[in-house]
């Protein structure tokens, strides 16, 4: 290891080698010509770095260029900018409010069919034994008619639980949500918001009525805060959103705000 | 009028008075069960009336709605003094309430900023966020002319009190007329505000039959004075430190000026002058109300009489012109009311005191829009705290809150014969509102966005809105 930056040292003494300069230029003359041969000569997984550096390089390396020009080039037109607001608006900051513009008729249509233009499509199907656990229980634990739910579900606030006897299901409170992290997609920004209900679970029509929720699942969440307003100026206050994220592994819901 | 009265009814001696003070016929002995029929029958015979005339009796400031038994508190009652009836005459004709929409106009690339009828009522003109203005034919409820020549937003569009001319002016601070007939620019574009343009307003008719002088407010903190055939400013009004809202050319010569610096200002309009500062609010002024703005705004039409089109000569109309105005000025002068950001409104006597005559408070959100009724009875202010409220316009005092709005309310418009008033909201929808019975008369949904501005027709027709939807709707009865 040396022990000083005795390089250094050494060049602010004696200076730098009289060639120097010429070197330096002809090395780096030289280096597109040894990057091309490399390129060439290299195959499989170096290729392949190699490859992505060099794109990644590149796309700096333009971006730079048009930043250069941009600041060249003097703004002679001003655009329009988009999102007129009258007079009376202009000198305050309006939060910008994605409106509910597709009309009711066509949700209540979609609504009636079950079907929805989900942001995903393709849900993987839950396996009942996957869902479900089977507990034992009697006195010798030769029954086994319980089932204790073990994804992330919701209770609704009225529920109250049936007789030990008369209770097929559990649903640990553990595992019970109350809220969902929703993304509006147009605004791009994500509320905290109550869950109202499990609206369907694309696995079976019965993890739907028990309220599971995995991923995939259709819920119906408050956004009476976002201040959305339908057609007719009344206030919406439930909407449908599905659900991006394995509840169960995350302890928390992330959704999507069908709009 | 009474054939028999039964020997329990109790009576009363009644003089009636009208809002000035002038009292007509001698005292009156009138049953207390009478009604406000009976009462019409009576005031419309007293003045001499040919045809029949509506009226409102008032008893206290308290309105007799059924008979004057109702309205007279029994204990507080001194049979041996004679009681005042306040009489209110009410416009003769009735607009009917506008119930659905008979046509959703598109055109505009952008959302419709500001709409305006004409004062005579035949044309309709709107301004974008797609820098056009357009003419639109109401009769036929289509697009008549698609003006271009701004550069950016049209914000605010005034159409010349004789209909003769529109002018528009842009977030660019340009100021162009336009010719209705033909949609072609008229003169140059007038261009010399730093910054935008927020409010526009013409020379009364009465004092310039030409419709040559336009002021013009902008948030560079002056205001101008244009003379719209030379093309160029006549004087420039500054005093005011920050963004001015609004603009007002009074019928009196005086040009009343709201501003963010917090403070409204009345200025001569023929030298300039600052004439008095009213202070008393406690934040940005964004509107101000004239109780003449009606009267003013219509010029030489009347949804009634059409007398424009019987007096040819121009010093005869403007001379017409100035008699109604007085007639309207006589009962308590120009008053102005401003609405504020601090929540309140301030009723004013602008042109001879520098004190508020009232101080109207009970909004719970910034005052957006202030309007009178056009008889000049009523103050309508919209909030966005959803709500608009009603007030006295003669002392202040607040008469009902209108709630109904889900969000936030922009606009409002009232009807020519002042039964009626309507108001946009940023909830999508269009309200109307009983000025009677105060309440709800009619839900306009529609709009499929917010909706930024709505205009009543000067002949009471119809109500053309527009908002973010880019449509402009037209709604009749």
């Amino acid at each position: 290891m040396p022990q000083n930056e005795y390089i250094e040292r050494h060049r602010k003494l004696h200076g730098r080698r009289l060639d120097y300069e010429e070197r330096k230029r002809k090395r780096e003359a030289r280096e597109p010509h040894k990057r091309a041969q490399t390129a060439k000569n290299l195959r499989g997984i170096k290729a392949k770095i190699f490859n992505k550096e060099r794109r990644n390089e590149k796309i700096q390396m333009k971006k730079k260029i048009k930043a250069h020009e941009e600041k060249k080039i003097k703004k002679t037109t001003e655009k329009v900018s988009e999102g007129a607001v009258p007079v009376y608006l202009l000198d305050r900051d309006v939060q910008s409010r994605a409106k509910v513009l597709s009309n009711m008729i066509k949700q209540k249509r979609k609504e009636k069919a079950g079907k929805w233009d989900v942001p995903i499509p393709k849900v993987r199907a839950q396996a009942d034994a996957e869902v479900l656990k089977v507990i034992k229980s009697g006195k010798s634990k030769r029954k086994a008619w319980k089932r204790m739910v073990t994804k992330v579900t919701f209770v609704g606030e009225g529920f109250t639980r049936k007789p030990p006897k008369f209770e097929r299901f559990i649903r640990p409170m553990a595992l019970r949500f109350k809220k969902a992290h929703v993304t509006h997609p147009e605004l791009k920004a994500t509320f905290h918001l109550p869950i109202i209900g499990v609206k369907k679970n694309p696995s079976s029509a019965m993890f739907t009525s028990l309220g599971v929720i995995t991923k995939g699942t259709v819920i119906e969440v408050n956004i009476s805060e976002l201040g959305l307003v339908t057609q007719a100026g009344k206030v919406v206050w439930g909407k449908y959103a599905q659900v991006t994220n394995n509840p169960e592994n995350d302890g928390c819901i992330n959704a999507v705000l069908l709009v | 009028m009474t054939a028999k009265i039964s020997e329990e009814t109790k009576r009363i001696l009644c003089k009636l008075k009208s809002e000035v003070g002038d009292v007509i016929g001698e005292e009156l002995d009138l049953p207390l069960d009478c009604n406000v029929e009976q009462l019409t029958l009576i005031c419309n015979t007293l003045l001499k009336q040919t045809e029949h005339i509506p009226y409102l009796f008032y008893v206290n400031d308290k309105e007799i709605t059924n008979n004057l038994q109702n309205c007279i508190d029994p204990d507080a009652l001194d049979t041996e003094c004679v009681l005042d009836i306040i009489y209110h005459q009410q416009a003769v004709f009735r607009v009917r309430p506008v119930t659905r929409c008979t046509s959703s106009i598109p055109g505009h690339a952008e959302a419709v900023i500001s709409i305006s009828f004409s004062p005579d009522g035949q044309h309709l003109a709107s301004g974008s966020g797609d820098t056009t203005v357009r003419f639109w034919d109401v009769n036929i409820q289509s697009p008549l002319h698609v003006c271009k020549g701004h550069n950016n937003w049209v914000l605010c569009i005034a159409w010349a009190p004789d209909s003769s001319k529109l002018a528009s002016a842009c977030k660019d601070g340009k100021l162009i007329i336009w010719d209705p007939q033909t949609g072609n620019q008229i003169g140059k574009i007038m261009h010399s505000h730093k910054q935008w343009i927020t409010s526009l307003s013409w020379e009364p008719y009465h004092r310039n039959s030409e419709c040559r002088f336009i002021a013009s407010s902008s948030k560079d903190c002056d205001v101008r004075i244009w003379d719209i055939v030379l093309g160029t400013t006549v004087r420039i009004i500054s005093g005011h430190l920050k963004s001015v809202t609004v603009v007002k050319w009074g019928g009196s010569g005086l040009l009343y000026t709201a501003s963010q610096d917090r403070t409204v200002k009345v200025w001569r309009s023929k030298d300039g002058i600052l004439c008095r500062t009213l202070e008393g609010h406690a934040h940005w002024v964004n509107s101000l109300a004239l109780n003449t703005d009606y009267i003013l705004r219509i010029g030489p039409f009347d949804p009634i009489k059409n007398t424009h089109k019987s007096i040819t000569d121009k010093q005869q109309l403007q001379d017409w012109v100035f008699a109604r105005y007085k007639n309207i000025v006589q009962v308590c002068g120009e008053r102005l009311v401003s609405g504020s950001d601090d929540f309140t409104l301030f009723l004013w006597d602008p042109e001879r005191d520098k004190k508020p005559l009232a101080r109207l408070t009970g909004h719970q959100q910034l005052v957006n829009d202030v309007k009178f009724s056009p008889d000049g009875r009523v103050v309508a202010s919209a909030s966005f705290d959803k709500s608009i409220k009603l007030w006295d316009a003669k002392t202040g005092k607040f008469l009902t809150t209108l709630r109904g709005h889900v969000q936030a309310v922009y606009m409002v418009a009232f009807s020519a014969d002042s039964r009626l008033m309507v108001s946009a909201s940023s909830d999508s929808t269009l309200k109307l509102w009983n000025m009677k019975t105060k309440k709800l008369e009619i839900d306009l949904p529609g709009h499929a966005d917010e909706v930024y501005a709505v205009d009543w027709s000067t002949d009471g027709a119809r109500v053309a809105s527009g908002g973010k939807d880019k449509v402009l709707k037209l709604w009749q009865h």
